[in-house]
C-alpha cells in the first residue's frame, strides 16, 4: 500500500484495496502516541502496523467478534452494579519495549521496597516522623491508618506482597506514577486471559514478535504466599478471601485461586478458634496458614472494624497477632495509598532508600498546604481534583469538564476538608490506536497498572501489567467501573522481533489517508491533497 | 473439600439432572396431547403440574402454552427448566475454582443460550432436545474433565438422588392415569426408556412388565433401583471412614432402606398401592439430601477425625 501512484490504472486497483484497519488515524493535539510519531510509525509498531493494515475490514470486524464471544462464554466478566458483563478487550495491542519496560521495571521495584519501608516504618518505629521528613498527623489523619495493627511485624516482613502502581506517560513519552495501590489490586486476571485470547485472535502477528510472557504469574505469587507462611509450617494451606461471588472482581479471585490450586474461600467458610484460623470442610475443620485476601480491612475482621461485616472473619486480627496466620496484602496497607502519602514519595525513596525515584510522580498540589490551596482555588477550573482516599475514578472532578455549580460546589468542598483532597494538572494521558464502532482505529486514552508481587527476597514485577483504556473518544478515565476497556500489553523481548521478522531498517511512513468516495475523481483530489500533506510523490 | 463447594456441585448434579427431566416430561406430555384421542387436555395438564409440585391458581388456563411458561421458559417459576439451569449456572460460578474450566464454560454457554430465550423460540421439539443433549454434553465434560474425587461424588449424588426422586415422580403420574391405556407406554418414553425396554422384553408388554423395567431393572441407568444404587455408591465414596459394620451415614440409610424396600417386596405389593411406594421413594430422597446436608454441608455436624486424610 506504500507503492506509489503513478497513474490512473493503479489508482482504480488501489481504491478498492486500501481500507486499513489504521486509515484516517488522526493522533490527539498535545498528546503522546505510542504508534505513531507525526506521519511515521515508531519503530516498536511496525510490524503490528503493517501486518494489521494489511487485514481486510471483515477480518477485523470477525477477529474483533471472536474477542467479545469469548469473554462472553468464558464468563471472563466484571461487574458493575450487580451485572455481569463481559470485559471489554480490543483488538490492537499494546507494546513497549524493552528499553522502556526496563526503566519501569526497576522503578515499579523501587517504588515497592520504599512502600515496605514505609508502613514497616508507620506500625513500628516511626522514624521518618522524628527525622522531620512526613509530619505524622499526615498518616494518623488518613482513614486507613489502623492502630490496631501497629507493632506487627509478618513472618517474612513483606506487607505489601502484591502491588499495582499506576502509570501514565505524559507528553514526552515518559512513565509516571499516578498512584499507588498497595491494599487488593485488581485487574491482573485480565493479563492472563488477554494474552490468551489475543494469540488466538492474532496469532500471525503475536507469532512474529518476542514478547514476554505472563503466565508465571500465579506460580511467582503461589511461591510468595508459601514463603509469607508463619514460621515453623513447611507445608502451608494458602487460601484466596473472596467477598462473595457479587463482587466485581469475582472472575479475578476464582481465577487466581484456580491456577494456583488453592480453595476459594468465603467468609463464611472460616472460623477462628483460640488464635488459629480454620476452614470448613466436608472433613471437619482443617488449619489455614496465609490467606491471599481479597475483602477490604474494614470487612476483615468485625472484632475490630465494622461490626455488621459478613464477609471477614471474627478473630482474624488476633489470629494474625499471634503469628498462627499470615494475611496478604497486610491489614492498614491503605495508608501508603493514601494520596497525600503519595505526594511524599519521591522523599519517601530518597529518604529509605537513598536512592533517585526512578519514576517520577505527576506533579501535585496539597490543599492541605495554604499556598499550594490559594493557588489552587484560583484555577480550579484548569486542573484535576482528587479525593486523597478514592480509587476506581470515584469522586474526581476534571476542571476543564465541570460546568460553574459543579467547581462552587467543589470549593466548598475543599474549603470544608482541605485534608481530603489533592490537585493535579490535567494530564494528557497518551494515546493507542483503538477500534471504534466502524472498526476503524481512533486514538483512545490509555494507562498502565504493572503488578509486582514480593516474596521477601525480590520484587518481581510482571512483564505488562494491565492497560486499561478509556473507550470514549477524548475520555480520560480509564477505571473499569467507569466503563473502561483493556488491551493486552505486549512487553518485548530484545530487539522484540522473532527471527526473520524483523522490519525493515528505516522509518516507515503512515499509508496515505484513503477514504471510500462515490468518485474516482473526488478520490484522485483528495489523494493528491494527502500526498502533498505528507510530502509524497505526486501523480 | 470445603463444604460450600460440595454443597455447589451436588448442587449443579441435582438441577443439571432436573432441567433433563423436566426436558423428558414436557416433551412426552406434548406428545400425548397431540397423539391421544381420548385424554382431556385440562386433566392432563393439572396431573403434570401436581407431579411437579406447582400450585397454579384455578383461573389460569389449563393450556400446553401455560406448561411450557411454567415448567420450560419462565425463570421466575420454581419448577421450570430455565429456572434450574440458572441455578447450576449459579452453583458453578461459586465453586468455580473447582469445576474444570471446560465443564464451566459448557455450563455457560447453556446458561447464556436460555437466557436468550432458546427455549421459548425454538420450535419445542427441539428446545426440548437442546435441553437433553446440552446437559449430556455437561455430564459428559465433567466425567472426563474432573477428577473422580469428593468434589466429583458430590456431583454424582446430586445427579442420582435428583433422577430417583424424578422418577418416582414420573412412575406415580402414570399411576394416576391409569385410565389411559398409553400412560405407561408414555412413562417408559418419558424416562428415555421406551428403546431399552422394547428391546428386552421384545414386544412381551404389559404394564405390570413396564412397571417392572422401570423400577427394578439393574441396568438401565434411569430405573429407580439404578439410581439409588448409584447414590448409595456415591455415598459410600464420600464416607472415608473404617467400614467394617453397617452404614454410619443417615444418608445412606435413608436411600439404602428405600432401595432394598423396592428390591426385596413382591411386586404386586409395589403396584397395589403404586402412589404410596412412589412417595416413600421422594421421602427418602429428601432424607438423604438433608442428611447430607447436616453431614458435609454445615460442615458443623461430623467431625469425626481421619488424621491427614485430607
Amino acid at each position: 500500500m506504500a507503492s506509489k501512484v503513478t497513474c490512473w490504472k493503479h489508482f482504480v486497483i488501489r481504491v478498492t484495496k486500501v481500507t486499513g484497519v489504521f486509515d484516517g488515524y488522526a493522533p490527539t493535539p498535545a498528546t503522546y502516541d505510542e504508534m505513531f510519531d507525526g506521519p511515521f510509525v515508531r519503530p516498536a509498531y511496525t510490524s503490528i502496523y503493517t501486518q494489521m493494515q494489511h487485514l481486510r475490514e471483515e477480518e477485523i470486524a470477525s477477529r474483533s467478534d471472536f474477542l467479545a464471544r469469548s469473554y462472553v462464554d468464558e464468563g471472563v466478566t466484571f461487574d458493575i452494579g450487580g451485572v455481569e458483563r463481559p470485559f471489554p478487550i480490543d483488538l490492537v495491542p499494546r507494546l513497549i519495549s524493552a528499553k522502556d519496560w526496563s526503566q519501569v521495571e526497576a522503578g515499579v521495584a523501587q517504588r515497592v521496597r520504599t512502600l515496605e519501608a514505609f508502613l514497616d516504618d508507620v506500625y513500628g518505629a516511626g522514624a521518618v516522623f522524628r527525622d522531620g521528613v512526613m509530619p505524622r498527623s499526615v498518616v494518623t489523619s488518613s482513614p486507613h491508618f489502623h492502630r490496631v495493627v501497629a507493632g506487627i511485624t509478618p513472618p517474612n516482613g513483606v506487607r505489601v506482597h502484591v502491588s499495582g502502581i499506576d502509570l501514565i506517560r505524559d507528553v514526552t513519552g515518559q512513565f509516571r506514577v499516578l498512584e499507588d495501590n498497595a491494599r487488593i489490586p485488581s485487574g491482573v486476571s485480565y493479563v492472563l486471559t488477554n494474552r490468551r485470547v489475543i494469540s488466538s485472535a492474532l496469532p500471525e502477528v503475536l507469532s512474529s514478535h518476542r514478547i514476554r510472557p505472563v503466565e508465571r504469574y500465579p506460580q511467582k505469587l503461589l511461591a510468595a504466599l508459601r514463603a509469607a507462611a508463619p514460621a515453623g509450617i513447611t507445608d502451608p494451606t494458602v487460601v484466596v478471601l473472596t467477598p462473595g461471588v457479587y463482587n466485581s472482581a469475582y472472575f479475578e479471585h476464582a481465577l487466581l485461586a484456580r491456577l494456583m490450586g488453592c480453595w476459594l474461600v468465603e467468609g463464611r467458610d472460616l472460623v477462628c478458634q483460640s488464635g488459629r484460623v480454620m476452614m470448613r470442610t466436608t472433613q471437619g475443620l482443617r488449619p489455614v496458614h496465609v490467606i491471599y485476601r481479597r475483602v477490604d480491612d474494614d470487612f476483615l475482621d468485625p472484632v475490630y472494624f465494622r461490626k455488621d461485616s459478613l464477609l471477614g472473619c471474627a478473630g482474624l486480627v488476633n489470629a494474625v497477632r499471634a503469628g498462627n496466620v499470615t494475611l496478604a496484602n497486610a491489614i492498614g496497607n491503605g495508608v501508603s495509598d493514601d494520596k497525600l502519602v503519595y505526594t511524599y514519595l519521591p522523599d519517601l525513596v530518597r529518604y529509605y532508600l537513598a536512592e533517585d525515584p526512578i519514576l517520577p510522580n505527576v506533579d501535585t498540589w496539597r490543599m492541605e498546604d495554604p499556598a499550594h490551596r490559594e493557588e489552587v482555588l484560583d484555577r480550579l477550573d484548569e486542573l484535576v481534583l482528587k479525593p486523597v482516599d478514592g480509587s476506581g475514578g470515584k469522586g474526581i472532578v476534571i476542571g476543564p469538564q465541570a460546568d460553574r455549580p459543579e467547581l462552587d460546589a467543589l470549593r466548598a468542598r475543599i474549603l470544608d476538608d482541605p485534608r481530603g483532597w489533592i490537585a493535579q494538572p490535567v494530564v494528557q494521558l497518551s494515546t493507542v490506536p483503538t477500534l471504534t464502532d466502524g472498526n476503524n482505529a481512533g486514538p483512545r486514552h490509555v494507562d498502565l497498572r504493572p503488578f509486582a508481587v514480593n516474596d521477601g527476597g525480590d520484587v518481581w514485577v510482571l512483564p505488562g501489567g494491565l492497560t486499561r483504556v478509556a473507550l470514549g473518544e477524548g475520555e480520560l478515565i480509564v477505571n473499569s467501573s467507569r466503563g473502561g476497556g483493556s488491551k493486552d500489553t505486549w512487553v518485548m523481548s530484545g530487539s522484540g522481533f522473532a527471527r526473520g521478522q524483523e522490519p525493515p531498517a528505516g522509518p516507515i511512513r503512515v499509508a496515505p489517508r484513503v477514504t471510500r468516495a462515490e468518485s474516482v475523481v473526488v478520490q484522485a483530489q483528495d489523494q493528491e491533497q494527502q500526498q502533498q500533506q505528507f510530502g509524497g510523490m505526486p501523480c | 473439600m470445603l463444604s460450600r463447594i460440595a454443597e455447589s456441585l451436588y448442587w449443579i448434579g441435582r438441577y443439571l439432572e432436573r432441567a433433563e427431566d423436566t426436558s423428558r416430561l414436557l416433551e412426552v406430555h406434548q406428545q400425548l396431547l397431540i397423539e391421544d384421542p381420548i385424554v382431556d387436555p385440562e386433566a392432563q395438564v393439572d396431573g403434570l403440574l401436581a407431579v411437579m409440585g406447582l400450585d397454579v391458581a384455578p383461573e389460569v388456563p389449563r393450556t400446553f402454552e401455560t406448561v411450557m411458561r411454567l415448567l420450560a421458559h419462565d425463570p421466575n417459576s420454581p419448577g421450570s427448566i430455565a429456572a434450574s439451569v440458572d441455578g447450576a449456572r449459579e452453583a458453578a460460578r461459586r465453586s468455580r475454582e473447582t469445576v474444570s474450566t471446560e465443564m464451566w464454560e459448557s455450563i455457560n454457554t447453556f446458561y447464556l443460550a436460555v437466557r436468550e430465550g432458546n427455549l421459548a423460540q425454538l420450535r419445542p421439539t427441539q428446545a426440548f432436545r437442546m435441553v437433553r443433549e446440552r446437559v449430556a454434553i455437561i455430564s459428559g465434560t465433567a466425567d472426563g474433565t474432573m477428577s473422580h474425587d469428593e468434589g466429583y461424588h458430590f456431583l454424582v449424588l446430586g445427579r442420582t438422588i435428583e433422577r430417583a426422586d424424578m422418577t418416582a415422580r414420573m412412575i406415580s403420574s402414570a399411576a394416576f392415569s391409569a385410565s389411559s391405556p398409553y400412560a405407561w407406554q408414555t412413562t417408559l418414553r418419558a424416562c428415555g426408556a421406551h428403546h431399552a425396554y422394547t428391546r428386552y422384553y421384545q414386544g412381551r408388554d404389559s404394564d405390570r412388565s413396564a412397571a417392572e423395567f422401570l423400577l427394578l431393572d439393574r441396568l438401565f441407568p434411569r430405573s429407580l433401583v439404578h439410581a439409588l444404587t448409584e447414590a448409595e455408591q456415591a455415598l459410600a465414596n464420600l464416607d472415608v471412614g473404617e467400614r467394617r459394620a453397617g452404614f454410619s451415614g443417615e444418608a445412606s440409610r435413608a436411600i439404602g432402606r428405600a432401595r432394598a424396600e423396592l428390591e426385596y417386596a413382591p411386586l404386586d405389593e409395589i403396584l397395589a398401592d403404586l402412589p404410596a411406594a412412589m412417595h416413600r421413594i421422594e421421602e427418602a430422597c429428601g432424607a438423604a439430601g438433608a442428611a447430607s446436608s447436616r453431614r458435609y454441608f454445615e460442615g458443623a455436624a461430623a467431625m469425626q477425625w481421619h488424621g491427614g486424610a485430607w
